[in-house]
């Protein structure tokens, strides 16, 4: 670990004029941060402390939206009272990802930030086009099992975005509220993660200094079910090797509207929404349909050496996923 | 007079100091003046240092000193000898010469104030290498070279099996796993007038103490070696490894105290591991199930530094009769680390293979699995014709199997369901040997009538303090709380290992010699001049409850009897002997029963629950023997389902040296765990009837657990760990 100013913030507008003019990073929960600083990884010379921010609140807006500050804690929103009843498969994906005591520290614009796992990434000293652009990738020809991509991954980089949160963002809908020097903006969830291209380095929209500040989730989807199913090979703190968010809203026995995303298989939070409006009409049991999206959903997937068994896996994570969400909403539950 | 406590499930004595921070480990040792030491690790797996630009973490803040092989003092090796006690597995000191050897090999080592401002030296020291090519496998090291480490053979197994009946040939493979116990690797070391005192979370103080006499060629008795308490060591932490050399060397070197932590990515690559194995089965029977031939030729990985054997098929040539059988042990040269023994070495990973390949043949033969062990049970060990000594694995398959419901499996594979869920059943054996050791102990009881016991072995969390003061307080007839058990001290007279499942069985007999030596003490004090039985015979006299007895009905407390004469105490010391030679061969057994299910929608395997009977004498603590059993099973379950280390095929380097991506089972992935323990007292291995019972619950586990997933779904997987993608059917 080197040796880096700390700075505690106290409003918006200082810790944005404290993060400008030096290599910086905004510190929040840490789980991210202080792993890959303690591994030389990232070598920021200033971190920026915005726990003390009034960022720590969830309001509902008045147009059905639920705003999320960006230091919500994973453990606070996963039992807010609103997220329960209203966007179950958000509440299940944060309860599924880390330990209980990531969770406790582990925060919204964190989580939304959070870094990939991929071992030549976080070794500091492999090859790796995040790490040191043009070095190449290590994972391609490597060890690619767990923390690796099928979708969208290019010859640059491959590694999995490991949120669980994202997923479900990513499936119900939210936007992105952002604070910089040219003052506040928003970015679509769907737009805020970039795919690694040619440019791996750049994983995100935010601009220099830029700090999330909300995420404000889509208004919650009329007579739906949702559900998040996380394959992995143990039970819990384990990072998907495939999963599903799956929001699914009926009329009468045919499906309506539905959303669909995936977490463990793609480079960002995996919206499939081709697949999803294939969903639409069909009716709430029809197994076959359920199939021929999950395999319409891992179209062009593309494996490499270890995780070829990554797609079918999606494609079970995807059928049980639509299954249980609509099987939910024939109950009535609310998303 | 305390209640007879031994057997019973008596709390950890040394529980409220854990649970309240009191208890002091390795590293929360902070003497004054001390500095914090950090490693350079090399990157490359095999080659040779050209240079080491030490230049600009020189100028670091806080930088005292930064070692290497140009600058660092010569150490002497180990011998490695175990019969000396002075065993290592690395027997190249660090900084020898500029060799590399494996990745994450210590290059160099950074001294300064603070751990933060060494570790960040530590980055910006700049090492060059000459890199050569790297076997970062067992399949790669076998193609440079395979070398036969010993072999036992009983008739003509090659002929047996051509001549079977039915048979199986199957090979098993099982990964490197890494230790991971909860306390990462630290000495805290200091010099004071030639001595040498180190704090070190170490399973065995006196091999630490001998292998540093070696290292700095001391008389053992300048050394100290403490190990209050451990947080575990798995058989990582047996023998010394490089950087508690290393920090003992700078300790000496900058006449200040040095401590060091093994970060936990670099106890994947310099701490041990258990080796990675293949292993050629071959199994004979007659269209009855007696076993004619078993053949068991493992193979495991080693290091260019020294030869370690993963002893595969150590319990195969005893567990089961037959008359014809070879077991063989081979290495190949991979570069990484040197392994070690890791909890159950051997039969850990050996019975995998066994225990699998029986049940392959149980199938082949349309036979029960369990019925095909009963039919194969031998009465004495096969390697010897020596009876065992108390061996009662039948009893085992019965309790065990009775409990979990056996009787009612539906034998067809995949005809078992719960739902969504396939069930599947599957049963093997364990064995583990049963062994004991020289182990000498120290009694002193005291005039407030409390009992101190001294004894150079150390607690890893097993409840080695626990047991010992039972056994204290039952044999002196007093309150546990009046015992004191002082351990992990290596200036106390000889103790253990806590290893190889025999601390119990060794350590236990010196402290019954002991209080008994310290009550014949204080009886013969009870009868001199001035004491409250003047000029009684000793003979007369009996110490029982605490306190000295005539015959008239007169009782002297400790108290009574020191006071007055004014001594300190009464001490006994006693020396206990190793494993008998008695014509007996001796060993632990028992069964696992597995139940699995899997998920064919979702790919997800659960194992459901476990039951096991296990045969390892006489129980001293119901709680802490259970606990020993269960964790075992939980460590086989990790190691049929998730371990692996996994390597860089490029670099050999550990990819997943970490807790979030070395997988361990977590409190989600348990099962219901239902443990009977026989309790059978084995008088033959000592006077308390107890054998050891840290290994035997992991062997088999794996077996079990492959078993019970060919039953479910018809899969045989024989590369361990079995991750759902070797389960699922469709892989693409």
């Amino acid at each position: 670990m080197r040796q880096f100013d700390y700075k505690r913030a106290t409003d918006t507008d200082a810790a944005l004029a404290a993060h400008a003019g030096q290599r910086s990073a905004y510190l929040a929960g840490g789980t991210t941060l202080i792993d890959l600083v303690k591994l030389d990884v990232m070598q920021p010379e200033r971190m920026v402390d915005v726990n003390r921010l009034a960022l720590s609140d969830i309001e509902p807006v008045d147009d059905g939206r639920l705003r999320v500050g960006a230091t919500v804690r994973n453990t606070a929103l996963a039992y807010n009272e609103r997220v329960v009843r209203d966007y179950k498969v958000l509440s299940e994906a944060l309860l599924q990802g880390a330990s209980r005591q990531l969770r406790n520290r582990a925060t919204t614009a964190g989580n939304v930030m959070q870094r990939v796992r991929c071992s030549y990434f976080r070794d500091g000293i492999s090859p790796c086009n995040k790490r040191e652009p043009g070095s190449g990738c290590s994972a391609i020809d490597g060890h690619n099992r767990e923390v690796f991509a099928v979708l969208g991954t290019s010859e640059h980089c491959i590694a999995v975005h490991p949120s669980d949160m994202c997923v479900a963002m990513a499936a119900i809908g939210a936007t992105v509220e952002v604070q910089g020097p040219n003052g506040r903006r928003e970015i679509a969830f769907g737009d805020f993660h970039k795919m690694p291209g040619d440019t791996p380095q750049i994983e995100h929209a935010l601009e220099d200094d830029e700090l999330i500040t909300h995420v404000t989730l889509d208004a919650p989807m009329r007579d739906a079910g949702s559900t998040y199913i996380k394959l992995r090979d143990r039970s819990s703190y384990q990072f998907a090797l495939a999963s599903c968010a799956a929001i699914v809203a009926l009329d009468g026995d045919r499906i309506r509207e539905a959303r669909l995303a995936l977490g463990g298989v793609g480079t960002k939070p995996w919206r499939c929404q081709e697949a999803e409006a294939e969903l639409i009409g069909a009716a709430v049991d029809d197994m076959a349909a359920f199939e021929a999206v999950a395999r319409r959903a891992m179209e062009g997937a593309t494996p490499f050496k270890h995780n070829a068994f990554k797609i079918p896996l999606a494609r079970k994570a995807i059928v049980q996923a639509i299954k249980d969400a609509a099987a939910r909403a024939g109950q009535g539950a609310l998303a | 007079m305390s209640e007879t406590t031994i057997g019973s499930a008596v709390a950890r004595v040394e529980g409220i100091d854990k649970l309240t921070g009191r208890a002091r480990y390795a590293a929360d040792v902070h003497p004054e003046g001390m500095t914090h030491a950090y490693g350079v690790y090399s990157t490359i797996a095999r080659g040779r240092i050209v240079s080491i630009d030490t230049s600009v973490a020189d100028e670091m803040p806080g930088v005292i000193e930064i070692f290497h092989h140009d600058n660092f003092p010569k150490l002497h090796r180990s011998p490695a000898s175990f019969p000396e006690e002075n065993m290592v597995d690395e027997l190249r000191t660090p900084f020898e010469d500029d060799e590399v050897h494996y990745a994450g090999q210590f290059v160099a080592l950074v001294v300064a104030d603070t751990f933060e401002h060494a570790r960040d030296a530590a980055y910006r020291v700049k090492v060059s290498y000459d890199a050569a090519s790297a076997a970062a496998n067992l399949a790669m090291g076998r193609e440079a070279g395979e070398t036969e480490a010993n072999r036992t053979e009983r008739g003509d197994a090659d002929s047996a099996y051509a001549g079977a009946d039915v048979k199986i040939d199957a090979t098993y493979t099982t990964p490197v796993e890494t230790h991971n116990p909860m306390e990462m690797h630290a000495t805290t070391a200091r010099w004071v007038d030639g001595r040498l005192i180190v704090h070190e979370s170490t399973q065995g103080v006196i091999f630490a103490r001998n292998t540093l006499a070696k290292n700095f060629d001391l008389d053992p008795s300048q050394i100290e070696v403490h190990a209050d308490f451990i947080g575990s060591g798995f058989g990582g932490k047996l023998w010394l490894w490089p950087h508690s050399l290393a920090t003992c060397a700078a300790a000496r070197e900058l006449g200040r105290p040095v401590q060091f932590m093994l970060p936990r990515q670099n106890m994947f690559t310099t701490s041990g591991h258990r080796a990675e194995t293949s292993q050629h089965m071959q199994l004979g029977a007659k269209a009855d199930g007696t076993l004619t031939s078993i053949i068991h030729d493992s193979i495991n990985s080693t290091s260019s530094i020294n030869t370690f054997v993963e002893d595969c098929g150590g319990a195969t040539s005893s567990l089961y009769a037959s008359d014809a059988l070879r077991v063989s042990h081979s290495t190949a040269v991979v570069s990484r680390g040197t392994p070690t023994s890791m909890r159950a070495p051997g039969a850990g990973v050996g019975l995998f293979a066994l225990e699998s390949a029986m049940d392959e043949l149980a199938i082949e033969l349309d036979m029960d699995p369990l019925e095909l062990r009963r039919k194969n049970f031998t009465d004495t060990d096969p390697n010897d014709g020596k009876p065992w000594s108390s061996n009662h694995i039948l009893e085992c398959y019965d309790r065990a199997a009775e409990r979990f419901g056996w009787a009612e499996r539906n034998k067809a594979i995949g005809s078992m369901r719960d739902g969504d869920w396939l069930i599947g059943q599957g049963v093997a054996a364990c064995n583990w040997d049963a062994m004991r050791n020289p182990c000498d102990a120290r009694v002193i009881l005291r005039p407030d009538g409390s009992a101190t016991v001294h004894c150079a072995t150390q607690d890893i969390g097993t409840g080695t303090y626990t047991i010992i003061a039972q056994t204290a307080a039952d044999t002196l007839g007093i309150d546990i709380e009046r015992v004191h058990v002082v351990i992990g001290d290596s200036t106390f007279p000889h103790g253990q290992i806590s290893g190889g499942s025999w601390a119990t069985a060794s350590i236990l007999p010196a402290i019954v010699g002991a209080c008994k030596t310290a009550a014949d003490k204080l009886i013969e004090y009870a009868a001199k001049d001035g004491a409250p039985m003047a000029g009684a015979p000793t003979d007369d006299l009996i110490f029982e409850a605490g306190v000295v007895k005539n015959g008239q009905g007169d009782r002297a407390a400790p108290g009574d009897i020191l006071t007055p004469l004014k001594l300190p105490h009464a001490i006994g010391d006693f020396h206990s002997d190793g494993s008998p030679d008695d014509g007996y061969a001796y060993g632990s057994f028992g069964v696992n029963f597995v139940e699995i299910g899997w998920n064919p929608n979702t790919a997800q395997l659960k194992v459901r629950r476990v039951v096991s009977a296990i045969d390892a004498g006489a129980i001293i603590n119901d709680a802490t023997a259970r606990n020993q059993v269960e964790g075992a099973i939980v460590m086989g379950l990790g190691s049929a389902l998730f371990e692996a280390t996994e390597y860089d095929e490029r670099t050999a380097r550990p990819v997943n040296n970490n807790y979030a991506e070395y997988l361990v089972p977590v409190n989600a992935d348990m099962p219901a765990l239902d443990v009977i323990l026989l309790n059978h007292p084995d008088y033959h291995l000592n006077e308390l009837g107890a054998r050891g019972i840290g290994e035997i619950g992991l062997t088999g586990v794996q077996a079990a657990v492959a078993n019970a997933i060919y039953h479910a779904t018809g899969k045989r997987i024989r590369d361990l760990p079995i991750t759902l993608d070797k389960i699922m059917d469709d892989t693409a």
